[in-house]
């Protein structure tokens, strides 16, 4: 079976971002961009499914700028078979929108799985994979941490406020992925050549019927409020009484 | 303006952060509907009744509902909420299960861990790990979005008197089953909840020294316990654990963390407390950068110390 596999280019996990001074959003210029941790671990994922024989065929997707091509490479690199990039402004796209159109890339591609991170780490939605879940009428597996496949059902254990929670899905189904489903591989520079040579398709939103922009509509964005600087106390008989008499919160 | 708020619970208690989700329904203004969908939930409908502020509870009961699949649930909250201005869940991996799956249902889009409302359209909610507040206005007929708890205060358990009705909606959707599940049962209040939290990273070294260090002193406050993602991947506790971006987010009264070096990622569940203290080794830890009162010292002998003292 096919597993379709959703991508974000996104700002590095690692780079502290700084607000732009007119609060119009965030300055990503010669920011580090990557793919999101969790749709690396999607993609893992679907690796890993193929490698076990329960996916035949790979496809990676990404919705947004013509540089997302190169975190398409890097999925193919790590073993996808063919790429799409849906060529958009992503930041005019909210989570229903791309819902929007990944439906539309899964009606034209027909995958059986469809795995997706449980969340991107630009804005901390948590929301594309339940959305792709409701326009498909399909099953969801959300904040997945183990995924079997079993003939024509899924199971998937969930990360869930209280422990753990196991459910089994019929296919298609749609599966997000969390930080602990598994460990992505390094792509070997060998796999980097060769994922030069496979095939990415380009599309764009209007190829998908999708036009409409997000109806949210982001009027600022500022830093954080700061806290004050704290004290480096020296003893624990000094952080007692900080604690009691200073803090009040013991 | 109406709202519907969706209940959080086990089918036997209602879960204290509902009561932070119609404190921020308060705050947007109008009548305020709690729905609760179970199995056998009849004394979460009569708590939710009870709740101040609410106006009326909808409680379906129906064994479709028993584990709150997203599939069966977000299909009823679409069809009852149809007739509402607002629908509001918790920021809990129940509501961020179920709300999306039920706004594109309706064709609208959604605000998650909603921190503040500025007016019934305008909310404020955290970007990038925390790292920005972006401002955000919405222009759907229904504006849906879930609520982080530890942004507003509760509104009381006690002193409503909302009548409870019935809703006969109730459909199977077919496409998934609840298997199992696996609770780690904990004496300790609930960490989201909790006044004091004492949480350790992976300076701890192992499980079995965080339970050795850490339970006496959690034990001493009162505290719930938690974990950067370092401890809970090296595997000293379980993933429920974790506070941080993908984990919980706190905000008590008291957070102390032991041997945490203080990554984005831990940050931003933690942030937000009243007074934080670091316990670490290293003097140039992150952690530092934000803690009120930190002191550098080996965990194995300080925090000892602590517990005998306070």
């Amino acid at each position: 079976m096919k597993a379709l596999v959703a991508v974000k280019r996104v700002v590095d996990a690692n780079v502290k971002v700084r607000v732009k001074p007119d609060n119009s959003g965030v300055d990503l210029t010669n920011v580090k961009m990557s793919i999101n941790p969790f749709c690396e671990i999607a993609v893992e994922e679907a690796v890993r499914l193929k490698e076990k024989g329960a996916v035949s065929e790979i496809i990676v997707v990404s919705i947004g700028p013509k540089e997302a091509q190169e975190q398409i490479r890097s999925a193919m690199a790590l073993g996808a078979d063919r790429g799409i990039l849906v060529e958009a402004d992503d930041s005019q796209l909210g989570a229903l929108e791309v819902a929007k159109i990944l439906k539309g890339v899964v009606a034209a591609e027909q995958p059986q799985l469809i795995l997706l991170g449980k969340q991107a780490i630009d804005d901390d939605s948590n929301q594309v994979g339940q959305m792709l879940g409701a326009l498909l009428g399909a099953g969801q597996g959300t904040f997945a941490s183990e995924v079997k496949v079993d003939g024509d059902k899924v199971q998937v254990t969930r990360e869930v406020d209280g422990g753990l929670q196991t459910v089994e899905l019929s296919l298609p189904a749609i599966i997000t992925t969390d930080l602990r489903l598994n460990e992505p591989r390094y792509a070997a520079l060998p796999n980097i050549m060769k994922a030069r040579k496979k095939p990415l398709d380009m599309k764009s939103p209007a190829d998908f019927g999708v036009s409409t922009a997000t109806k949210l509509k982001t009027v600022k964005v500022e830093p954080p409020a700061d806290r004050k600087a704290g004290v480096q106390v020296k003893s624990v008989d000094e952080l007692v009484e900080k604690l009691k008499n200073e803090a009040k919160v013991i | 303006m109406s709202i519907l708020v969706i209940a959080e619970h086990d089918n036997k208690t209602l879960n204290s952060a509902t009561l932070n989700v119609v404190a921020a329904a308060q705050k947007i203004g109008g009548d305020i509907t709690v729905l609760v969908a179970g199995s056998g939930a009849q004394a979460v409908a009569d708590q939710a009744a009870q709740v101040a502020g609410v106006s009326k509870v909808l409680l379906a009961d129906n064994a479709a509902y028993a584990n709150q699949l997203a599939e069966n649930v977000a299909a009823l909250v679409a069809q009852v909420g149809k007739g509402y201005s607002h629908i509001l869940a918790t920021s809990t991996t129940t509501g961020k299960n179920v709300l999306p799956r039920a706004a594109a249902l309706l064709d609208v889009s959604m605000i998650s861990d909603i921190i503040a409302v500025e007016s019934a359209n305008t909310f404020k909610r955290p970007i990038y790990a925390g790292n920005a507040i972006a401002t955000v206005q919405s222009d759907e007929a229904i504006i849906a979005g879930t609520v982080r708890g530890t942004a507003f205060d509760p509104v009381a358990a006690e002193g409503g008197a909302a009548a409870v009705e019935a809703v006969s909606e109730a459909k199977d959707a077919g496409i998934s089953k609840f298997v199992s599940e696996e609770i780690v049962k904990s004496e300790r209040p609930e960490l989201t909840a909790a006044r004091i939290v004492v949480s350790g990273g992976r300076g701890v070294g192992s499980g079995e020294n965080y339970h050795k260090v850490l339970d006496p002193l959690a034990d001493k406050l009162g505290a719930a316990q938690g974990a950067s993602r370092a401890a809970v991947d090296a595997g000293f506790v379980p993933n429920d654990m974790q506070v941080g971006q993908t984990g919980k987010i706190v905000a008590p009264d008291l957070y102390i963390a032991v041997g945490i070096s203080g990554a984005i990622q831990h940050l931003a569940g933690m942030k937000d407390s009243k007074v934080i203290v670091a316990i670490n080794k290293d003097e140039e830890a992150p952690i530092n950068a934000v803690a009120d009162y930190w002191l550098v010292g080996d965990l194995n002998t300080v925090v000892p110390e602590l517990t005998t003292k306070i």
